[in-house]
């Protein structure tokens, strides 16, 4: 389902020297397979799932999304990629402050083509447990329905993969659970790929298949060499 | 949730600073449809006013302007004068013969004719034939009596006029002008855009030459002046010479008339019998003949108290000759001609030593074109650079918001929006606030003139409605677009090149 070969990616410093992030010479991830990628801050896990959901563009390699190189594709083949294929749930929510929590999910599905569906944002507010709150708005919600509010718009646009970003990083521990259940259990149920980055051990403990980041990113191996 | 709703939610979570931007440009929007209301107002107003009737005026030289301002909308100072002979010009002989019968000239004309009439008798001796040559030698008297008035013969510039209206003015009446003319002013004259609107009457009548009532003494006034002034038919006032500030003269005028609004200068002035204007004192033109003694009107507060059995108020309306016309001048000849001639006429008076033709029609869009249509275009000049500084406010507002929203740009990119989607949403919250501000300054506006509808249509005769629309009106919706999608490039530039790694954090 998704396939990265040759992927690198690195930035530019401001004293014009070069700063490499990503070298990841091969990784494969399963239709409806969910995995976890351990790494400590600053490992470019981020990066990764930037690359991978075409936000950053990388500099090499092929990034292969049921079989489509989108790392090919123009800006805007990528935004819509992103917008039909791709679900992202990020650490810090990153919710609209203006809209409400229904409006928020509803966002999800404003910029994919065909995937204006009130009754689906409805559904999965519902099934997050937020039903009842759909008209608040996000300051207006506690930290961990926030996140929820995040999965249930990671979700509106039934994505073929869902990138999670320490979803659980920001939430309090009794809501963490609830997060990674809620995330897995769609996932599980809509046969959408996860792919999870997180430093918890303990998140990752739940999942069948865990890789640490530094033998994916040669990167890492040569810092660690160095 | 589509991208116009998500720039009405941004312009939402900007309340103060939206609210403040669209005020901006409501207000200059309302001063843009006030100027071209007023713009529109005035043109009509000068349009209607500029079909006046008549299609000359004649009056003493100097400045034409002046001259039809004065005669057409009672304004500026008062011009000079040119001879009441000369006006006698413009008519028949039996006119001439007629007005001359109250000059000096007809006196002694007459008094001559039949001192020579009784002698002519007495030496053909009282025979039965007397009576046949009486009436001969009175013809030939009559014969000579033109010759000496001056009147054996049409006015030289008779031919000319369809219709001739005198007016005398100098007097006021409070705030209005008060104007000497004859009673066919309201006859004949025809005014509106098509000339075919004729004077009525709201109350009373139209005030007469003559009679035994009030002999010359009779007013119509305008239907502002009647308003303004509180008065109606049957009261009288006495108008003040020469300026608003003027000494009242103590001949009461009776107003008989009122006139129904006609949307002109007319509404503005109060109308009285030419020969009654005369009669009253500081009239009468000085005369240098020293064999002659002008009559001087009666001062009805110099008849004896109780004289010859007549009551005060008889006395007062004591009906006094006619004023000679040698002690005549008038300020003003409303001439309407045929327009082939026109120009002849006009050669012949300003080519004389007396007067200058002018034809109003032609001073009005010359006035309109140079000098209001000039101003009016500064006006709207000025206003649509406040409306563009009300854009700039917009840019500013958006644009100073756009380091707080990166972060929202940055999101709905993550989500799938593209560099052009995110710009829209930036041009279209430039847009909505334009248009939100225009139309709420366009409703403003017209709200406003159907308020003061009432009172330009008392002011000018022009009635305007909510929904009248000034042509010029209708660029206001491209122009605002344009102007919102100049104003909002900027900040959605700045969204286009928003950069979502950076800008998305975790």
């Amino acid at each position: 389902m998704l396939h990265l070969e040759g992927v690198r990616k690195s930035y530019r410093e401001p004293d014009g020297g070069v700063l490499p992030i990503l070298d990841v010479p091969k990784f494969h991830l399963s239709a409806g397979e969910q995995m976890v990628l351990l790494g400590p801050s600053g490992c470019g896990k981020t990066t990764l799932l930037h690359v991978i959901a075409g936000i950053s563009r990388a500099d090499a390699g092929r990034i292969l999304l049921d079989g489509v190189d989108v790392a090919r594709f123009s800006e805007g083949l990528r935004d819509r990629i992103r917008a039909e294929k791709i679900g992202y749930v990020f650490q810090t929510f990153n919710l609209m402050s203006g809209f409400s929590a229904l409006e928020n999910v509803l966002l999800g599905m404003t910029f994919a083509r065909g995937k204006r569906d009130p009754q689906r944002a409805l559904e999965l507010l519902d099934r997050v447990g937020l039903a009842h709150r759909m008209t608040h708005k996000p300051d207006a919600l506690s930290v961990g329905e926030q996140q929820r509010v995040a999965v249930a718009r990671s979700l509106a646009n039934r994505p073929r993969l869902l990138l999670a970003d320490e979803p659980t990083a920001n939430v309090d521990p009794a809501n963490q659970q609830h997060i990674v259940d809620l995330i897995r259990e769609t996932c599980r149920e809509e046969k959408i790929a996860l792919l999870m980055v997180t430093h918890s051990q303990e998140v990752a403990g739940q999942f069948d298949r865990v890789e640490q980041l530094h033998r994916i990113n040669l990167v890492l191996n040569r810092t660690k060499t160095a | 949730m589509s991208p116009l709703l998500i720039a009405w939610r941004s312009i939402q979570q900007r309340g103060l600073a939206s609210i403040l931007t669209t005020t901006s440009m409501m207000l200059g929007v309302v001063l843009v449809v006030m100027v071209l209301s007023i713009h529109g107002v005035v043109s009509e107003s000068f349009r209607s006013n500029a079909s006046l009737g008549y299609n000359m005026i004649v009056g003493a030289k100097g400045g034409k302007l002046q001259l039809t301002l004065n005669t057409v909308y009672y304004l500026s100072t008062p011009v000079e004068n040119v001879p009441y002979d000369f006006y006698l010009e413009f008519k028949k002989q039996d006119q001439r013969r007629q007005e001359m019968r109250s000059s000096f000239a007809g006196q002694a004309a007459e008094d001559e004719a039949a001192v020579a009439q009784m002698q002519t008798l007495a030496a053909l001796g009282a025979g039965p034939a007397s009576l046949l040559t009486s009436g001969l030698t009175a013809a030939a008297v009559e014969q000579t009596n033109d010759r000496q008035m001056g009147v054996d013969r049409d006015g030289t510039l008779a031919a000319y006029p369809q219709m001739l209206i005198p007016l005398c003015l100098g007097d006021y009446y409070g705030r209005f002008r008060v104007v000497g003319t004859v009673p066919e002013m309201f006859e004949q004259l025809q005014f509106g855009p098509d000339r075919d609107r004729s004077f009525e009457f709201a109350d009373g009548r139209n005030f007469q030459h003559y009679n035994d009532k009030h002999q010359y003494f009779e007013a119509v006034l305008g239907a502002t002046v009647a308003r303004e002034m509180n008065v109606g038919v049957g009261d009288q006032f006495s108008p003040a010479h020469g300026a608003q500030d003027g000494h009242t003269h103590e001949r009461k005028f009776t107003i008989v008339g009122v006139l129904a609004p006609t949307g002109t200068p007319n509404d503005r002035a109060a109308f009285i019998n030419m020969e009654g204007f005369y009669l009253m004192e500081d009239h009468a033109k000085p005369i240098k003949s020293e064999d002659r003694t002008p009559i001087e009107p009666v001062d009805p507060a110099t008849l004896p108290e109780g004289g010859m059995g007549k009551t005060e108020e008889e006395l007062a309306y004591e009906s006094p000759d006619p004023l000679p016309v040698e002690q005549r001048e008038i300020t003003a000849l409303l001439v309407n001609t045929n327009p082939r001639v026109a120009p002849g006429l006009e050669n012949t008076v300003n080519e004389g030593p007396h007067a200058q033709a002018v034809f109003p029609v032609r001073e009005i869009y010359n006035l309109f074109s140079f000098i209001v249509e000039p101003i009016q275009m500064v006006l709207l000049g000025l206003t649509a650079m406040i409306c563009i500084v009300s854009g700039i406010s917009i840019l500013v507002s958006i644009y100073n918001s756009m380091s707080d929203r990166r972060h929202e740009i940055a999101i709905m990119r993550a989500l799938g929006a593209g560099r052009g989607t995110v710009m829209s949403i930036i041009l279209l919250e430039s847009v909505l606030l334009s248009m939100i501000g225009g139309a709420g300054g366009w409703l403003l506006a017209h709200l406003l003139n159907q308020a003061a509808a009432g009172y330009i249509v008392e002011k000018t005769g022009v009635s305007i409605s909510f929904l009248s629309i000034a042509p010029a009106e209708l660029l206001i919706v491209p122009g605002l677009l344009l102007l919102a999608v100049a104003v909002g490039f900027l900040p959605a530039m700045s969204a286009y090149r928003t950069d979502v790694a950076r800008s998305i954090g975790k």
